[in-house]
Parts: structure tokens; sequence; C-alpha cells
């Protein structure tokens, strides 16, 4: 029960400030198109070098929260979702309010989002100490196929294209060695002078998640936001609160759906909404109405996108791999304050991982009762012209990137990974495991380094890395992922080019 | 696939094999071996996965990734431009918050959907960029402290 004693440090005036801070603006930033959780999280990561590292802890949390959350407004009264992990809702909650329910939808979607993430942080508050346990007995080579566990499993499940997933990890897995060597002192890679001491993660984020947003808002040209926001009348609260609990199918299918997702390392909050709404469909005896503005698929996709948030922070809590990209600049965040998670962050620094966890409970209740006030203001952020849009992102990342060493080379870097990104992600390449890599590339070498010390003194390097029943498990999750993916794909394109000759052969008839 | 994104498919995938190329000779070839270990590990894949890819490139067989056309270049291209400048020279030069706020400006004027022709438009344009100046001076100046080689104005 010792977690329960920094329950109070939430709840200090400052503390909770910040909280308030992250979840109003966050589920503003949510609202936005173009304005992605991860990107958000990555352009906040330099307002809270100024903090404690829980006080920043809690800002980002707040953030990533409720900007999952904040993204059912544009997708419900815009039907632009906010980012992906609200493409679901879109299918039911404007058509909702194209009916005149967008008030109701929009307090579903909120209320659902706060049971399916409260459900989701618990599983983290009691969830990772005893994962955290399990992790001390890690040893160096299972640390290693952790790392690349984590760089694969985001190569393969969250790409287009497996190969170029894996291409796009080995790629962060490169920009990660660039810099002095640790042990020997080595130059390696040193081609500027600006990554003369290695690639600083979080100019690194910055760059990768803001740029290529901001040159895709320069590729729509002087185009208008073509999207009405759709009048919001008023709905009694209590009403939605009966529905939410009524429609308990659809809110236990997305929370249940969301969590167990979440805890795959590389499965976002995308795939947890569409696949909690398409189960909540099939289990429905109401099926039929999915799609024509039916309330439970609201309820589903919210409550499942939301779930996902506090489990996909278990792996990164417990064993430093981020289950996902906003994981990922999370990692970033708490490196920068000089916490390292792992197996004995609750017993180093309980402080931090207790209040951050908690924090993140009060802002799943914050995030409800806010959102559903802030919802219109935030409808009207999310038409701000994409021309102001990205200028204004631009600037945050040059400042942002700018301040973490008061250094124009990590602007450079910023600036030359962004516009690189851009360019690769045209050309089916991924950010998510190219910083997943550039994040968890020490950690592989540091731990393959001390491996290979151990092997040399004890057995042999393949004794030592490929033999053991933990190593072997984890070599076979590596496999089977990459396996699986590729296993999918040629399905999915199998499928596609049915498709495409049946549509040649309708076409010539 | 059209020729176009073909091509362009051929180069992209090229360009990262010669990246990977590169490591892995880097990785191979210079000293001391030991500190190569990690980067002679990752570079075999890296060529190992680029050459595949380039060589699905070059038979056509490329599925993922649309490529770049030519209005969205053309849309991307001044705005990359004053970006780049920005960054890389004016920043430096005419100090942060001036060019930053001359780069607002210009992307501003670039890319905002109001007509150019109506002086409302220029005037709005105006407002937005000082604002956009007090906002960034607010928060890196005054409340993260951050310092710069030049202050607010030049």
């Amino acid at each position: 029960m010792e977690f329960l004693l920094y329950f109070g440090d939430v709840f200090t005036p400052f503390n909770f400030g910040l909280l308030l801070i992250g979840t109003i603006g966050g589920l503003i930033l949510g609202a936005t198109p173009g304005l992605s959780p991860t990107m958000a999280v990555a352009l906040l990561i330099p307002f809270t070098f100024r903090l404690e590292p829980a006080q920043g802890l809690i800002l980002l949390g707040a953030a990533y929260t409720s900007t999952v959350a904040g993204g059912a407004v544009s997708a419900i009264l815009l039907k632009i979702p906010g980012a992906p992990a609200n493409i679901a809702t879109t299918l039911d909650g404007h058509t909702m309010a194209q009916q005149g329910h967008g008030a109701r939808a929009l307090q579903l979607s909120f209320l659902a989002s706060a049971v399916g993430g409260v459900f989701g942080v618990l599983l983290l508050i009691f969830l990772t100490p005893v994962l955290a346990q399990w992790a001390l007995a890690f040893g160096p080579s299972h640390l290693f196929w952790l790392a690349i566990l984590g760089v694969t499993v985001i190569g393969s499940l969250d790409s287009s294209s497996v190969v170029k997933g894996l291409l796009s990890g080995c790629i962060g897995l490169w920009l990660a060695t660039i810099g002095f060597d640790d042990i020997l002192g080595a130059q390696r890679f040193i081609f500027h002078s600006s990554v003369s001491g290695g690639i600083n993660v979080i100019p690194a984020l910055i760059g990768l998640f803001a740029i290529p947003q901001v040159i895709t808002m320069f590729a729509k040209g002087r185009r208008r936001l073509n999207a009405e926001v759709l009048a919001v009348e008023r709905h009694p609260i209590h009403k939605a609160f009966r529905e939410v609990f009524r429609r308990s199918r659809a809110l236990s299918i997305g929370t249940l759906t969301g969590s167990i997702i979440g805890l795959i390392p590389g499965v976002g909050g995308q795939i947890a909404g569409l696949v909690a709404y398409d189960q909540a469909r099939k289990m429905s005896p109401e099926r039929d109405k999915f799609g024509t503005g039916h309330s439970e698929g609201v309820i589903a996709a919210e409550s499942a996108n939301n779930a996902m948030v506090g489990p996909s922070l278990v792996p990164l809590l417990t064993l430093s791999i981020p289950g996902s990209p906003t994981a990922a600049v999370l990692l970033g965040g708490l490196l920068i304050h000089g916490i390292f998670p792992g197996s004995d962050l609750f017993d180093t620094n309980p402080d931090v991982a207790w209040t951050f966890s908690h924090s993140m409970l009060g802002g799943q209740i914050q995030m409800c009762i806010f959102g559903l006030y802030v919802a219109g203001l935030a409808a009207k952020v999310a038409q701000v012209p994409i021309a102001v849009m990205g200028a204004v992102v631009l600037g945050l990342a040059v400042f942002g990137s700018y301040s973490v060493q008061n250094s124009m080379g990590d602007v450079y870097v910023m600036a030359a990974l962004g516009t690189g990104m851009y360019f690769l992600e045209r050309f089916g390449f991924s950010a998510a495991p190219l910083v997943l890599g550039l994040i968890l590339g020490p950690i592989a070498e540091a731990n393959f380094i001390q491996g290979s010390m151990i092997a040399n003194a004890t057995s042999s390097m393949g004794a030592y890395f490929l033999t053991g029943t933990l190593n072997i498990v984890l070599i076979a999750i590596v496999v089977l992922s990459i396996g699986y993916s590729v296993w999918m794909e040629l399905r999915h394109r199998r499928f596609i080019t049915k498709d495409d000759a049946a549509r040649k052969k309708e076409a010539l008839s | 696939m059209t020729s176009l994104p073909r091509t362009q498919h051929v180069i992209a995938s090229g360009l990262v094999a010669a990246v990977g190329i590169w490591v892995a000779y880097l990785s191979f070839t210079q000293e001391p071996a030991d500190a190569f270990l990690f980067p002679r590990m990752i570079s075999s894949v890296f060529v190992v996965l680029a050459l595949f890819t380039f060589g699905k490139a070059v038979l056509g067989h490329t599925k993922v990734g649309n490529g770049l056309d030519r209005q969205s270049m053309a849309n991307i291209a001044p705005g990359l431009i004053v970006a780049l400048i920005f960054v890389f020279w004016a920043a430096k030069s005419l100090g942060f918050y001036t060019a930053s706020t001359i780069a607002f400006f210009v992307l501003l004027s670039l890319y905002d959907p109001a007509p150019h022709g109506a002086a409302s438009s220029w005037i709005k344009r105006i407002a937005i960029s000082a604002g956009f100046l007090v906002v960034m001076y607010g928060l890196f100046a005054k409340l993260l402290n951050v310092f710069t080689p030049r202050e607010i104005f030049f």
C-alpha cells in the first residue's frame, strides 16, 4: 500500500495546476487535426526542463491522456479525427452530431474515455510493480533482446511494410551509435560538429514527429479547412451517465480490448479503437445500427483508445521498453530529468513513479470534467488555418530543440532529421521504429557489450545470447512478430490484388 | 504503379542503400574494432534490408508509399525553403525571435487562404505574427529563461 502515500503529491496546488494545464492544453491540442498526441508530448518536453521530474511527468502524462480523448471532439464535430486513435469514433460520432446529438456524442465519448482510462491506469498502477519485480531476473542478454524486441515489434506491427519498418529501426539504431563510444571513447560516424556529442534524443523526437507534420501542412497549399463545426445542443449529463452504463457491453469490450492492446508493444490506439469498434459491432444485437449514429460505436471506440494509455506505459516503466511512440517520447522526458526507468525505478525514484501514475488517474477524471466544457472551444481551435498551425509548430520545434542545450547544433539535427523523415515517410518508412531504434540503441549496445564481456569470461557468445529459456522466449517473440507481420502483409496484398482484378474485370465487362 | 513513383522509389531506396553501405564500410574499416562491434552488427542487417528494398524498387514491386506528386512538391517548396533559411541561417544571424517572427509572417502569407489583395488579411497576418512573437518571447525568454545569442530585436 506504499503507493497510496504519494497520492497527496498530485494534489499540491502547483502539481494540480500543472495537471489542469496539461489536461486542458491536451484537450485543445488533441482536437486539432494534424497534431498527434506524440507530437504534442514531444513539443511539451522543453517546457518541463525547469520543473521537478515528477512535475514534468505530470504535465506530459496529462497531455498524453487528454490529447487522445480530445481527438474525439474534431472526430465528432468536424468528421476529422484529431489523432489516428479517434478514427473509429468518427464512424458513429459524426453521424450522431449530424442527427443533432452532438452534445450526447461528446458526453458519451468523454465518459467512456474516463471509464476506460481509469481502468487502464489502475492496470498500470497494480501491474507495474509486479512486472518490475519479475524484471529483476533480467540479465544483459535478456535486456539486449528486449531492446531488439522493442524495435522489431514496432518496426513490423506499426508499419505498412515490414521490411521498411525494420529498416527504419536499423536507421534509428545506427543514429544511436553516432558520437563517442562509451567504453573506448572512439569517435563513430561524426561527420559534422553538430553530432559530435551524439544525437540528442529530444531534438530528434521533436524533428521526427513535428517537422513531417509541418511539411504535410505545407503540402496542402493555400487550402481552407473544409469542415463545418456542427452545432451542439444541450443534453442532460445524467442521461449520458445512464446511457454509458446501460451500454455496459460496449464499454467493457472497449475497455478490455484497449487495455490488452495497450500492453502489447507497438500496437497503438488507432488499432485499439478500430478493434474494439469491430468487436462491439460483432457482439451487439443491434449490429445493423453501427455506422448510422449508434452510441455503442462511440462508447467502444473511445473507451478503448483511452484504456490503452495506461497499459502502454507498463513496459516502459518496468523494462524501459516504450510500448508506443508516445511512450518513447515520455522516455525521452524521463531521461532528460536523469530518471532511468526499469526494474528498480520504484525503489530508486518511488516519488516520481507513483506521483506520475497517480496523476494519470487524476488526469482521466479532469479530462472527463473539462472535456465537456472545453469541447466547443477545442472545435473552434481545430478550425485554425493550416498555415498558422504549421508556422506555430515550426516555431515551437525550433525553440524547443534549441532550449535543450542552448545549442544550434540540436536545431540543425532536428531540422535535418525531420525533413529527411518527411521524404522517407512518402516512400513507406515510418518514424516510430526509427525513434525506438534511436532510444533503445544505447540500451541494446550497452547490454550487448556487457553480455559479450560475461560471455568471454564464462562461455561463448552464442551460448550466452542464444540459450536459456528467457533468451529463447524473447527471440521467439521477435521472430513470431516479424513472421506474423509478413504473413499479414502478404495476405493484405493478395486481397488487394484480387480486389483490383475483380474491379478490372467489371470495368471490361 | 506509374513510372514516376517507380523512379522515385528507386532513387529513395537507392539513397538509403547508399547510406547503409557507407555505414557498413565505416563500421568494418574503422578502428578500434571493439568500438564498432555493435555498429557492424546493425550495419550488416541495415545493408541486407536496404538492398532488398532497392531490388524491389528496381523490379517495380514496391507497394507502399505514394511518392511525391508535382503539386505537393510545388506547395512544399516555398515553405520548406523559408523554413530551412530560418533554421540554418536567419535564427543565428538575425536572432531567434526576429527570425522566427519573419519566418512566421512569410509562411502565413504563403499559405493563408485569405485573399492577398485585401488589406484586412494583411493586418490580420501582422497581428497574428506579433501575437506569436509575444507568446514565444514570454514562454521561452521569460518562463523558461532560455538564453538566445541575440535578444528580442536583433
